[in-house]
């Protein structure tokens, strides 16, 4: 809705300057944009509502198609890197808090702090020159051979997949890595810990209970870090053209496409606030405690 | 700031500190002169806010200090590489001098960092006040309008605003604070109940105090130290983004030297000169290194949080 404050006549995407008055006016009533706000707005809720999200005003698509093949794009991308971000984050996290102080935690405190304060975007920059340009190991655009925006399991899409992944597996790497530093260094020092030393217990089986007290923390963390990471994916996806969401989004503010941008922005929305549903139903069933109280 | 140490029955909220072991503190030392005294014994800490200041310095005093002008463009000296004579740091897609605009860039990126922050700080502080004071439904009300806000990831939210607004520094600039003021109304809020019910308080009110001076004489103090330690980590957050939006061609335009929009103006210039492309980025990444540095060393001189 900000977007009709916003100056410039989203007409001007699609009409040529030239185009006489008579032009402009019937594409302006074929769109509905005659209409006042509130009733444009209306209209459109009233249809999101049944399922239809409208035509793209530049291109002419439906922006539903278009938003659900960003979609799935971000969220191969967001998922890839976010479980290789989690995933890593966890493990080096561990290793930190175990040998507490050691040099494993001097690299995990360092790898944090970087991962909290380097901009994403220009991370992705780097990797392309160094795995692009110099070591051509990866390719540095797109989501496929011959610049297709179809995803397919093969090795020639997977090599376009890497880059923007371990671009985006930084976000989370770098705050799961010092919540499970903190929080394994944290119970490992709790006295059920060293009862259940005191009691014979192999380091593998202690290792269990500590894995299940941490893991509704962690959930909850990473929960929120996916979120960072389909906003995040915005920028990186720009650096690598990769067709997801942020990609979709950029070029429909640029070019002032409002069906576009509502339709993707709800969609986005729906999505995160599912997903902090989910970590909301998760955390109980991981953790009994919380369902109770 | 003596509020603070007038009410040491705080939870969540510091104590004055003990003195630490082995120098006996004067009891008159108010608690920021403690905290600076601590920062200082802390290297890292340091380090980071010498390296900050000579970024900052190199910025503030451009001007005089750029070898060249910022604006100055070359056809004939297009992409020299770093280390040329005249141009130490190279020149641009355009010829113009990398170490000048890199100083020049520093301006407009740290004003991106520094002031959503400061105002997302006086406004979010003030709502959260307000609404932790009042509480109730005011407070309900407040806090489920800024649920909203929650929903989006930070980037997402700026890039929407931005995006609404307009490309321009000073949209981006209001997106920036638009984001961050939840996040601190949510901070000041939260303090601000838990300080609320405290028995001081009610002897206060019971004293005749009028509710603003309650806040500003008791409550403030308490709010403050949590509120600034959060807004101190988001100075970097607030920086990346604001280049981020730079990149993506919401935030300042080109000429403007700024080291978002340069990162992004020379990515055509990654097959010629890698090191160059990649130099406003890594200005980004220390200055942000940096302030997060710093911000855990105030976090911990100030001991809210170990």
């Amino acid at each position: 809705m900000l977007v009709y404050l916003a100056p410039g006549d989203p007409l001007n995407a699609v009409a040529p300057a030239d185009a006489p008055a008579e032009v402009v006016e019937a594409l302006r009533t074929a769109y509905g944009l005659d209409k006042p706000l509130p009733v444009q707005y209306g209209m459109w809720l009233v249809r999101a509502v049944q399922g239809d999200l409208g035509k793209s005003i530049a291109s002419g698509r439906e922006v539903a198609a278009e938003v659900m093949g960003a979609v799935s794009n971000t969220l191969l991308l967001a998922g890839v890197a976010g479980l290789a971000g989690v995933v890593a984050g966890c493990i080096l996290g561990a290793l930190a808090g175990y040998w507490h102080g050691g040099v494993i935690d001097r690299i995990a405190t360092v790898l944090s702090v970087v991962g909290v304060s380097i901009p994403h975007y220009w991370l992705g920059l780097v990797l392309t020159i160094i795995f692009s340009t110099k070591l051509a190991w990866f390719p540095a655009m797109g989501a496929g051979p011959g610049g297709s925006a179809a995803w397919a399991w093969d090795i020639a899409h997977m090599r376009h997949l890497v880059l923007p992944a371990l671009t985006l597996s930084v976000i989370p790497l770098g705050i799961i890595t010092r919540t499970v530093r903190a929080l394994v260094a944290d119970m490992l020092e709790q006295e059920f810990v060293i009862a259940l030393r005191a009691r014979g217990l192999s380091n593998r089986a202690i290792f269990r209970h500590v894995a299940k007290n941490t893991a509704p923390t962690v959930l909850a963390v990473a929960g929120l870090q996916i979120g960072y990471l389909m906003g995040g994916s915005i920028l990186v996806e720009t650096v690598f053209a990769w067709p997801g969401t942020g990609f979709l989004l950029n070029t429909a503010i640029f070019q002032r496409d409002i069906p576009l941008l509502q339709g993707t922005i709800l969609v986005l929305c729906m999505f995160f606030v599912g997903l902090n549903l989910l970590v909301d139903i998760l955390q109980p069933l991981i953790d009994p405690r919380m369902g109770r109280s | 700031m003596s509020a603070v140490i007038m009410n040491p029955t705080i939870p969540l909220v510091q104590e004055p500190p003990p003195p630490l072991p082995g120098s006996a503190l004067p009891a008159s030392r108010s608690y920021w002169m403690v905290v600076a005294r601590q920062l200082r014994q802390e290297p890292i800490a340091m380090i980071s806010a010498v390296v900050l200041l000579l970024i900052i310095a190199a910025a503030v005093f451009a001007p005089w200090l750029a070898p060249a002008d910022p604006f100055k463009a070359s056809m004939l000296r297009r992409l020299l590489p770093i280390g040329s004579p005249g141009h130490i740091l190279g020149t641009d897609e355009l010829g113009r001098d990398m170490l000048t605009r890199l100083m020049y860039g520093g301006r407009l990126s740290l004003l991106m960092g520094a002031v959503p922050v400061i105002a997302a700080f006086g406004i979010g502080t003030s709502i959260g006040l307000l609404a932790g004071y009042v509480g109730g439904r005011l407070n309900m009300v407040i806090m489920r309008m800024l649920d909203v806000f929650y929903a989006f990831p930070s980037v997402l939210l700026a890039v929407a605003i931005a995006g609404a607004l307009g490309p321009g520094m000073s949209n981006s600039l209001i997106a920036l604070t638009l984001v961050f003021v939840p996040q601190m109304v949510r901070v000041a809020e939260s303090v601000t109940t838990q300080v609320r019910k405290l028995d001081y308080i009610e002897a206060a009110r019971m004293s005749g105090a009028s509710a603003f001076s309650i806040i500003r004489v008791h409550v403030l103090g308490n709010v403050l130290g949590p509120v600034f330690v959060y807004a101190t980590g988001l100075l970097s957050v607030s920086m990346i983004l604001g280049a981020g939006l730079s990149f993506l061609g919401l935030g300042v335009k080109p000429p403007e030297p700024e080291w978002g929009l340069m990162l992004n103006t020379l990515r055509s210039a990654i097959y010629r000169e890698p090191l160059i492309a990649a130099l406003p980025g890594a200005m980004i990444f220390i200055t942000s290194i940096g302030f997060n540095l710093l911000a855990d060393g105030v976090r911990s001189a100030m001991d809210i949080k170990r």
